[in-house]
C-alpha cells in the first residue's frame, strides 16, 4: 500500500517491504530503510511535537542528527521507552510506536500552548527575574513549579532492561562523517594499510550524497560510488567501518567517544545484542569530516509545521521516496535550494514559487529553473506565513518593503546557507577562525593531531573537498607509518555549487520588529529575544547564550548559533568575531546513561569480594555485611534468632568454650630481605630489629602528620621475613604507602613488598577451648604455652596442608589464627567446625567481632579513629620504639597541637543505667543544662550490649579524658539526656589473664 | 583519558592503569626528629600549585607498580615528559619556551 | 566431592580452586578457568637475574611486557624488578629459587591468583571491552605480558597465542572477572 506522499521511483528503497507503526496511538504504514520522520511525512504528517517553552506546534525541520523539533518517544514496551528521540534518526521497524511529548492532553490540542499568548510574560531572563522573591518561595513554590513545565520528554521509571557493551580500540586514522569527504579520506588512509575506523551517524554512509543528485564521481552517480567505496572498506582487515554510530566527546590525546547505536533499528533485536555500544578510540591521527548544516531564514513564525530545510526535503525526496508537499513553497539566500526546486519539479511536485532574498540571483542552477518555469521572486522575503499546525500560505514581500502578495502552499523550505559542522573541532580545544569573506567560522588552530576536511573546513564544492580528503588521509595515514597509496584518486565529475547565503534575522523580523522569528527552536528563542538580552547588558555571547538559553541544551546551537550570534553582533555593533562564538560542548547529541554505564551494572557494578567461606556462612544463616567491596559474615542467626540474640550468643560462646572467624579480608604483606627490620623500623611506631624470628608483634603505623593510620599483628618468620597483617580498608593503602616510601625515600634498602592478602585464608580459632580444637589437626608445631606462647607464629601442616599458624588473640581469649593456602580455606573451616562442634563451639561474624575487642579496650582503625587521633589520644603510647631515631610519622607527631593539653582522649563510657547502649557518633557533654549550642567535648565512638559483661559498654574520645575517670558527663539525645561515667578502656578481665586461660 | 609515558615500561600507557601521588621533588629530611616546626609545615603541608608547568609523582600502579616523575602543563594537561624517581629534576624541559 | 575439586598430597583436605566448572562461549570466543598453578612473585636487582635465570632453568625476560617459557614454566616481566613466574605442572619453583645464591624475594602465591582463558578469533575484542590497552599484535604480540585493568580489577595478562589470553586476577576479584568477560564474550565479534 502506498502511502500518499511516497513518490513512485524516487527514493532508495523498495515499496514492497512495508513497516507498519503508530504514532500517538494512529496506525501508519512506512517502508523498511525509511526513519520515522520520511514515514511521517509520507502519511502526510508534519505535526510531531509541541515546544520546551511556548508548546508550538512543531514539526519535521531537518533529516538528521540537528534536528531541534520532531522529538519523539519511542516506546517498545513498559520498561523500553525512550524520550526525546529525533524522529529523523529513528529508523523504522515493523511495529515501532511512537508517541509525542510536551503536550497535553493531545498534539493537535494542547493547554500548555497558553504559553504562547502569554509569550510576552516568558521573554529571555524571565526566571531569572520573575522568581526571586520571596526567597523561601524558591525551594517550596517555583522550582517544582518550574521543574514540572520545563523539560521535553518524560524519562522512564522502570529498570532499564537492556545490556549495553563497551570496547576499547586503537587505529592510527579515525575519520570522523562518512560523506564523500569522510570516505575518500578512510580510502586514501586505508589502501597505506594502517588501521582505519571511519564512522558515521547514519545508517548508510553518504552524508549529503543522499540528497544531491547531481553528483556524479568515477563515472558513477555520487551515492552509487560511496556505497562501493563502503564495499571495499569493508573488505579490507586493516579497516573497521562503523555506521549509525555518533561520535559524541573529542578528549585530550586523540581520545574520542563514539556510541553505536546497535539495535534500536531493529523490530525484534535478539537478546544477546546489546543496545548501544560505547567505543572508547585512542587514534593516532583523526580526519573530521564532519560536514555542514543548513541554516534556516529566521523569519515571522518560521517554525509552522511543514517549514522545513531545503536539504531536509531533498533528502526525503531523493533517499526516501517522499515529497514533503504537493505545492511547495522555496524561500532562500543561497543557490542550493535552485537544485531542490528543479529535484521536486522533476518529481511532480508543484513549487509556487522561489522567493530569494538576493537582487537578481544568476548561475547555472537559477537558469535551469528559469528554463523549467519555476516562478522566482528575487530580492524579496517572506515576511508572514498562514496556517497553525500545518503551514497553508506564505506573503512575500520587497525586501525593501513595499506591496506584499500571498501564495498558498502545503509546505515551505528555507535555507540561509550552511554552517561548517566544528563542533568536535571545538570539543577538541581547537580555536576557530572568522572568515568575513564567506562570513563563516572555520578551524583555526588545532590543539591536537587532527585535521579538518571538506565542509567543515569550509571547503566548497565536492571536487575540492574529495581532492582535500583524499589528499588528508593520505598524508595522515604516511605520518602514523602507512606506505604509499595505491590506487588513484576519486574523480569528481558533475557537483553542485553551495555558495554562501546570509546570517541573522530575515527583512521582517529585523530590530524593532516584536515577530516570533525563531533563532533555537528547541529552547524557544526568537530574534527578539537575542535583541532583548543585548538591551538588557548582556556584552558577551557567553551572556546572551545563558540568559536566552540560545544554543544550549541537547542542541548546542547546530542550526541557531550562528544566526544567534549575528544578531546580536548587529546589536551590539560589533563586528561578529569581536563579539565570538560560544564553545561548543559534549556530548555533540545526547547519550544514554546505559552506555556509559555500558558493563558497569547488577554484578559487575562493582566488584564483589567475597571469601573462601562464603559458600558455608550462606549454608549456616549467615548475615552479611559491606565492608568496603568485601561481604562478611555479619552474625550468624539460627533459626528464631534476630541479631541480638545471635550475637549475644556468640560473645558468650566464645568466652565459654570458643568460637570460629573468618579473618581472611585482613591485609597481609610479605616484607622480604636483609633490610626487612630495617624497613619495618621505619614504618611502623614499634621497635623490630630485636623481634625474634617466630614470635609477633603489635604494629602500629602513622602517617607522616602523625597520626593513627593503621596497625594489625606483624609475624617474623625469619630475620628477612615478615608476614605483616593490616585492617580489611587499609590493606591496599597501606601497601601504597609502604611500596611509596621503599621506592622515593628509602630506595637504598634492600627489601622487597609482596601482597599476600590473598594468597591466605585465615580461620581465627579464639576461646578457652581453642588449642583443642586444633590440635588434633595440626602437624609437626607444638602447641604448648611454652613452645608456643602468646604471640607467636609457626610454619607446619594442618589437616595435610601447609599453614601459617599465629597464637594472638583479638578477643582476650586463647586464640590461634589459622592461614592456610586459599583453595584449602573452606576444606580447613570444615574440618575446624567438626572439631569445634565437639567443644560446643560456634561460629561468629564481624558484630561479636567487634563486642568481644571493645570489651578488652581493643580499638579499631577508623571506628575509634578517625584521621586525627594520635598515639597518645588513643592510649598505646607503649607501641612506640622510644629509641628509634626515625619513623613515618615520628615528627609530626611532635606538632605543638598534637601535644598541647586537653586534646580528645580515648575513654571508656559506662552508662548509669547499664541497659542503655548509646549511639556511635553521639555528642557529649559535661552540662546538659546549658544552652543550646552546647559545648560539645567529644563523642562516642564504638558502643555496644555486652552479654559478658551483663551491661552496655562504650568507648569514646573526650577532651581531657583520662583525668576525668570516674566523673559523670552527658549524652544528649532527642528525647532525654543519657549520664555517663567515665572510665578505663577495658571492660572485661583487666589483667589479661585470659590470653593462656 | 590521558596517555602518559612510563618510564620504566618505555611505552605510552591509558592513564587508568596510573594514580596521581602529588608534588613531586618534596625532600624528607634525612633527619626527621631535629626538623623544625617551619620546616616540617613546609614539607608537609605547603604545595606550590602552579599554573603552568608542575613536577608531580605518579605511579603505574595498575602497571609496573613503579613510582616515577612527571613535567605536566597544568592549563593543558598535556605531559612534557616522565623520568624515573630519584633522577634530578630535568634543568630543560623539550618544548618549552623558557 | 566438590565439582572441579583436587586432591591435595597424602591425607589433606580437598582444594576447591574459585571459579570451578564455570564456563561462557560467546560468537567467537570461549572463556574458561584455567586450573592451578604453582606461582612464585619473584623480586631481585639485575646483579642477581643471571643466578635465578639459572635456578629456574629459563632465562627470566629483562624488558618491559615480554615473558620467556621453557617447559611448563613461564616468567612475565610485570616491573623493572619484578616477575611473575608459574609453573602448570606445580613444580616447585619456591625451592628453585631457593637455590639462588644472589639476593632475590621468591614469595609464593599460587592461591592468590586465579587464571581465566579466553580464546578464539574474538578473544582480543573481548578482552579490550574492559582493558584500555591496544592488544593488536603489533602492540601486544604473542609472549607479552602486562599488569592492566579490566573494567573495575587489576588483571595480569599475558597471550600465549594470536588468538588466546591468559587473564591472572586475585582469587577475590576472579568471580567479577570472569562475569566482566563473560558478559563480554556475548558481544564480542572477531
Amino acid at each position: 500500500m502506498a502511502a500518499s506522499y511516497r513518490i513512485s521511483g524516487a527514493g532508495r528503497f523498495s515499496h514492497a517491504k512495508v513497516a507498519k507503526f503508530s504514532f500517538d496511538g494512529r496506525p501508519y504504514a512506512g517502508i523498511e530503510g525509511d526513519t520515522l520522520a520520511s514515514a511521517l511525512l509520507a502519511n502526510g504528517v508534519h505535526l510531531a511535537g509541541r515546544s520546551f517553552k511556548y508548546h508550538r506546534p512543531r514539526g519535521i525541520l531537518s533529516a538528521g542528527a540537528e534536528e531541534p523539533n520532531a522529538l519523539v518517544e519511542i516506546r517498545r514496551d513498559a520498561a523500553r521507552r525512550t524520550p526525546n528521540v529525533r524522529a529523523t534518526v529513528q529508523e523504522l521497524y515493523d511495529g515501532l510506536e511512537a508517541a509525542s511529548q510536551n503536550r497535553w492532553p493531545s498534539l493537535s490540542f494542547d493547554v500548555g500552548a497558553v504559553n504562547d499568548a502569554f509569550s510576552p510574560l516568558f521573554s529571555a531572563g524571565f526566571y531569572y527575574k520573575t522568581f526571586m522573591w520571596p526567597k523561601t518561595a524558591w525551594k517550596s513554590l517555583y522550582e517544582p513549579k518550574i521543574r514540572a513545565a520545563a523539560g521535553l520528554g518524560v524519562a522512564p521509571d522502570q529498570p532499564d532492561p537492556d545490556h549495553y557493551a563497551a570496547r576499547f580500540a586503537h587505529c592510527e586514522v579515525l575519520v570522523l562523517g562518512g560523506g564523500a569527504a569522510g570516505l575518500a579520506a578512510a580510502l586514501a588512509a586505508a589502501e597505506t594499510g594502517v588501521r582505519v575506523i571511519v564512522v558515521d551517524e547514519q545508517a548508510d554512509f553518504g552524508g549529503a550524497l543522499r540528497f544531491e543528485a547531481g553528483a556524479r564521481i568515477d563515472g558513477q552517480d555520487g551515492w552509487t560510488w560511496a556505497q562501493g567505496v563502503v564495499a571495499r572498506l569493508k573488505a579490507m582487515d586493516n579497516v573497521r567501518v562503523l555506521n549509525r554510530t555518533t561520535a559524541f566527546g573529542y578528549y585530550a590525546q586523540n581520545f574520542i567517544g563514539l556510541v553505536e547505536r546497535v539495535s534500536d533499528h531493529l523490530a525484534a533485536p535478539g537478546r544477546d545484542l546489546p543496545r548501544e555500544r560505547l567505543w572508547q578510540i585512542r587514534a593516532k591521527k583523526v580526519v573530521l569530516a564532519t560536514g555542514a548544516i543548513e541554516r534556516h531564514m529566521v523569519f515571522a513564525d518560521n517554525d509552522r509545521p511543514g517549514i522545513m530545510l531545503v536539504s531536509a526535503a531533498r533528502t526525503y525526496l531523493n533517499h526516501y521516496g517522499v515529497a514533503v508537499g504537493r505545492n511547495v513553497g522555496i524561500y532562500t539566500a543561497n543557490d542550493s535550494a535552485y537544485a531542490a526546486a528543479l529535484d521536486l519539479k522533476k518529481a511532480g511536485v508543484n513549487v509556487a514559487a522561489i522567493v530569494d532574498l538576493r537582487d537578481n540571483p544568476s548561475g547555472e542552477l537559477v537558469d535551469q529553473a528559469r528554463a523549467a518555469n519555476i516562478e522566482i521572486h528575487d530580492g524579496r522575503a517572506v515576511v508572514r506565513v498562514g496556517g497553525k499546525l500545518r503551514v497553508n500560505s506564505m506573503t512575500v514581500q520587497k525586501r525593501t518593503g513595499g506591496g506584499e502578495r500571498t501564495l498558498p502552499i502545503d509546505a515551505l523550505l528555507m535555507s540561509a546557507g550552511w554552517t561548517p559542522s566544528v563542533h568536535l573541532f571545538s570539543q577538541s580545544r581547537g580555536k576557530v577562525a572568522f572568515n568575513d569573506e564567506v562570513k563563516r567560522f572555520l578551524p583555526g588552530t588545532y590543539a591536537q593531531d587532527c585535521v579538518s576536511v571538506g565542509a567543515c573546513n569550509g571547503t566548497d564544492g565536492l571536487a575540492a573537498s574529495v581532492d582535500e580528503a583524499y589528499a588528508a588521509g593520505a598524508k595522515a595515514a604516511k605520518e602514523a607509518g602507512g606506505k604509499a597509496a595505491k590506487s588513484a584518486k576519486p574523480k569528481v565529475e558533475a557537483s553542485e555549487g553551495w555558495s554562501r547565503g546570509m546570517l541573522g534575522a530575515a527583512p521582517g523580523a529585523g530590530p524593532g520588529t516584536t515577530v516570533k522569528a525563531f533563532v533555537d527552536f528547541q529552547n524557544d528563542v526568537t530574534a527578539k529575544d537575542i535583541r532583548q538580552a543585548v538591551h538588557e547588558g548582556m556584552r558577551s555571547i557567553e551572556h546572551v547564550k545563558r540568559f536566552t538559553t540560545n544554543g544550549m541544551a541537547t542542541d548546542q546551537g547546530k542550526t541557531s548559533n550562528m544566526h544567534g550570534l549575528a544578531i546580536a553582533a548587529e546589536e551590539l555593533g560589533k563586528p561578529i568575531p569581536q563579539v565570538g562564538l560560544t564553545t561548543f560542548r559534549a556530548p555533540y547529541t545526547p547519550v544514554t546513561f546505559g552506555s556509559i554505564a555500558n558493563h558497569a551494572r547488577g554484578a559487575l557494578f562493582d566488584p564483589t569480594r567475597r571469601t573462601t567461606t562464603h559458600g558455608w556462612a550462606e549454608k549456616h544463616g549467615a548475615v552479611f555485611e559491606d565492608v568496603g567491596q568485601w561481604k562478611r559474615a555479619w552474625y550468624f542467626a539460627k533459626a528464631g534468632e534476630d541479631m541480638h540474640a545471635a550475637v549475644n550468643r556468640e560473645c558468650v560462646t566464645v568466652r565459654k568454650t570458643a568460637g570460629l572467624f573468618d579473618a581472611s579480608t585482613l591485609g597481609k604483606i610479605e616484607v622480604v630481605g636483609p633490610d626487612a627490620a630495617t624497613f619495618m623500623e621505619l614504618m611502623y611506631t614499634n621497635p623490630w630489629q630485636k623481634l625474634a624470628p617466630g614470635r609477633c608483634r603489635y604494629g602500629l603505623m602513622l602517617r607522616e602528620d602523625g597520626f593513627i593510620y593503621d596497625d594489625g599483628v606483624v609475624g617474623r618468620l625469619a630475620e628477612d621475613r615478615f608476614h605483616v597483617t593490616t585492617t580489611t580498608g587499609g590493606a591496599a593503602r597501606v601497601m601504597n604507602q609502604m611500596e611509596d616510601y621503599l621506592q622515593t625515600e628509602f630506595p637504598q634498602l634492600k627489601v622487597w613488598l609482596t601482597s599476600i592478602s590473598e594468597q591466605w585464608a585465615v580461620v581465627a580459632v579464639q576461646g578457652p577451648n581453642s588449642r583443642k580444637i586444633i590440635e588434633p589437626l595440626v602437624e609437626g608445631i607444638d602447641l604448648s604455652d611454652e613452645a608456643f606462647p602468646h604471640m607467636s607464629v609457626r610454619e607446619g601442616k594442618i589437616c595435610g596442608v601447609p599453614t601459617r599458624l599465629f597464637r594472638m588473640s583479638f578477643s582476650g581469649e586463647r586464640g590461634f589464627e589459622v592461614n592456610v593456602p586459599a583453595d584449602y580455606g573452606e576444606a580447613v573451616w570444615e574440618a575446624l567446625w567438626a572439631e569445634g562442634q565437639k567443644h560446643g563451639a560456634c561460629a561468629y561474624g564481624t558484630e561479636t567481632m567487634h563486642v568481644l575487642r571493645a570489651e578488652k579496650g581493643y580499638i579499631i582503625v577508623g571506628q575509634d579513629t578517625d584521621g586525627t587521633v594520635t598515639v597518645n589520644d588513643a592510649g598505646i603510647d607503649w607501641a612506640i620504639g622510644k629509641k628509634k631515631a626515625d619513623f613515618v610519622g615520628m615528627r609530626g607527631m611532635m606538632r605543638p597541637d598534637l601535644v598541647a593539653p586537653g586534646r580528645k582522649q580515648l575513654v571508656g563510657l559506662k552508662t548509669k543505667d547499664p541497659n542503655v547502649v548509646l549511639e556511635e557518633g553521639a555528642q557529649i557533654v559535661a552540662d546538659p543544662s546549658q544552652p543550646i549550642p552546647m559545648k560539645m567535648i567529644g563523642h562516642v565512638t564504638s558502643s555496644y550490649w555486652s552479654e559478658n559483661c551483663g551491661r552496655s559498654i562504650a568507648l569514646g574520645l573526650v577532651a581531657g579524658g583520662r583525668e576525668k575517670m570516674g566523673q559523670t558527663l552527658y549524652v544528649p539525645m532527642p528525647d532525654r539526656v543519657i549520664e555517663v561515667e567515665v572510665s578505663g578502656t577495658v571492660f572485661f578481665d583487666e589483667k589479661g589473664e585470659r590470653l593462656n586461660g | 583519558m590521558l596517555l602518559i609515558r612510563c618510564p620504566y615500561c618505555e611505552e605510552e600507557r591509558p592513564e587508568l592503569e596510573f594514580r596521581n601521588a602529588g608534588e613531586a621533588h618534596v625532600v624528607r629530611s634525612a633527619n626527621m626528629a631535629a626538623t623544625s616546626d617551619e620546616d616540617f609545615e613546609k614539607y608537609f603541608f605547603i604545595r606550590s600549585n602552579p599554573k603552568g608547568v608542575i613536577y608531580e609523582r605518579w605511579r603505574h600502579i595498575h602497571g609496573c607498580a613503579r613510582f616515577f616523575n612527571a613535567v605536566r602543563d597544568t592549563v593543558t594537561d598535556k605531559f612534557v615528559m616522565t623520568y624515573k624517581a630519584g633522577e634530578p629534576k630535568p634543568k630543560k624541559l623539550p618544548g618549552v619556551a623558557k | 566431592m566438590a565439582k572441579g575439586a583436587v586432591k591435595s598430597a597424602p591425607a589433606g583436605v580437598e582444594r576447591r580452586p574459585a571459579l570451578a566448572g564455570r564456563e561462557a562461549t560467546g560468537k567467537s570466543v570461549k572463556v574458561e578457568p584455567l586450573g592451578p598453578a604453582e606461582r612464585v612473585s619473584l623480586r631481585a636487582s639485575a646483579e642477581s637475574v643471571a643466578s635465578l635465570s639459572r635456578a629456574l632453568g629459563l632465562t627470566l625476560p629483562q624488558k618491559p611486557k615480554t615473558s620467556a617459557a621453557k617447559g611448563s614454566r613461564i616468567a612475565l616481566w610485570l616491573g623493572p624488578d619484578e616477575w611473575l613466574v608459574f609453573d602448570e605442572e606445580g613444580k616447585d619453583l619456591l625451592g628453585d629459587c631457593a637455590k639462588a645464591k644472589q639476593l632475590h624475594s621468591a614469595v609464593g602465591i599460587s592461591h592468590r591468583n586465579v587464571a581465566i582463558s579466553v580464546s578464539g578469533p574474538a578473544a582480543e575484542a573481548c578482552v579490550n571491552a574492559g582493558c584500555p590497552q591496544d592488544l593488536s599484535l603489533a602492540a601486544f604480540p604473542v609472549g607479552a605480558c602486562s599488569r592492566t585493568v579490566l573494567g573495575k580489577a587489576e588483571i595480569i595478562l599475558y597471550r600465549p597465542a594470536e588468538d588466546a589470553f591468559r587473564v591472572e586476577c586475585w582469587r577475590s576479584f576472579s568471580d567479577y572477572v570472569f562475569t566482566f568477560l563473560s558478559e563480554a564474550a556475548r558481544d564480542a565479534a572477531a
